[in-house]
């Protein structure tokens, strides 16, 4: 991989962190909301079927993660376990492509339900 | 204050182990006197690098009780009040006997980080006047009396976890040429400095700028280069 190829994914794993700092405070508070308020899973399902609004901010949230895991995996990989080749670039793509799939279909229940 | 020092010395290459010595304790002492004292009086085989005994040339920097330091400043009341002291050879560098490291692969990484000056002038062109109070002369300034000690990189987990990474020296000297503004490297500098084994694999762990002797702050000058970096790439320029 080039040089500029790891610079590319180094800033993308940074602006991957910088959206997870607002997705994760706005995702805490609105737990903390809801428990505070004895919301139940009908409730809350009420109130994210149909929404475009949390659909798209958790979209964004799956996003970051899967964008922002598998850079920080492979940067361990290599540093703490010595495992720095092509092979390991592939498995933590498809890492971050899993993710996305499970985060994804995660926000499609919710959402659609 | 014990009048006796117990110091143990890491002899050998890679493979070695410490060896004990008994020191007399003198006021102001440092461990560099401490070295020497054994080399002279007690064991000549011993085998260190120093030269200029007063902070400038980088060359006599060991570990002392665990900790990278220039050892011709460091006082021995400060690192061993308890008069124990431990002195082996800088970590992250080859050994190539007793306290002497192989600096090589330190210095070669200065110049895979295009760590030298790229001239715009010659010699028959006048001296360039450079303004001693812009923000870019005052940020160079603050890395280049850098003595290439190999405190830092000795210091540096990144470098004992990767053994590409160039390091904290190597990139702080990169910084301050990228704020040079008689030098017209910038470019193939940037390219130099980017990726897995340039600043971007920096966790600003801060040990180079905790340890650097100079007090100079190489973490700065990592984050400079990484904003560069990414300046330049969004930019189009990298």
């Amino acid at each position: 991989m080039s040089p500029r190829a790891q610079l590319q994914l180094w800033a993308a794993q940074r602006i991957g962190a910088a959206v997870l700092a607002l997705c994760v405070t706005v995702h805490l508070a609105t737990m903390i909301y809801a428990v505070h308020h004895g919301l139940s899973a009908t409730a809350i399902l009420d109130r994210t079927r149909g929404n475009w609004g949390w659909a798209g901010f958790y979209v964004l949230f799956v996003l970051a993660v899967s964008v922002h895991a598998p850079i920080g995996m492979r940067t361990i990989c290599g540093e703490w376990l010595g495992l720095s080749d092509r092979a390991v670039d592939v498995v933590l793509a498809a890492l971050g492509v899993a993710l996305a799939i499970v985060g994804l279909r995660a926000v499609w229940a919710v959402f659609a339900s | 204050m014990t009048d006796k020092i117990d110091v143990s010395v890491w002899r050998g290459t890679e493979q070695g182990g410490f060896r004990h010595y008994s020191v007399p304790r003198l006021a102001s002492q440092t461990v560099l006197d401490v070295v020497t004292y054994i080399q002279r009086r007690l064991d000549p085989s011993l085998a260190y690098r120093f030269a200029c005994r007063v902070g400038m040339c980088g060359s006599c920097a060991m570990t002392v009780n665990g900790v990278a330091r220039w050892t011709c400043r460091t006082h021995v009341e400060k690192v061993a009040p308890h008069g124990v002291l431990e002195i082996a050879p800088l970590a992250n560098l080859p050994v190539i006997r007793d306290l002497v490291c192989d600096m090589r692969s330190f210095f070669d990484k200065w110049v895979r980080a295009e760590g030298y000056f790229h001239p715009t002038a010659t010699r028959t062109d006048p001296i360039v006047r450079v303004q001693p109070d812009t923000p870019a002369r005052r940020a160079a300034d603050a890395g280049i009396e850098c003595i290439g000690c190999a405190v830092c990189y000795a210091s540096c987990d990144v470098v004992a976890w990767n053994v590409d990474y160039l390091g904290p020296a190597a990139l702080n000297r990169a910084w301050t040429l990228m704020n040079d503004e008689r030098d017209s490297g910038s470019k193939v500098r940037l390219a130099a400095v980017s990726g897995d084994a340039g600043c971007h694999a920096c966790h600003t762990q801060m040990s180079c700028t905790e340890h650097c002797p100079k007090k100079i702050a190489p973490t700065a000058a990592i984050a400079g280069l990484k904003r560069a970096t990414l300046a330049a790439l969004l930019a189009g320029r990298l």
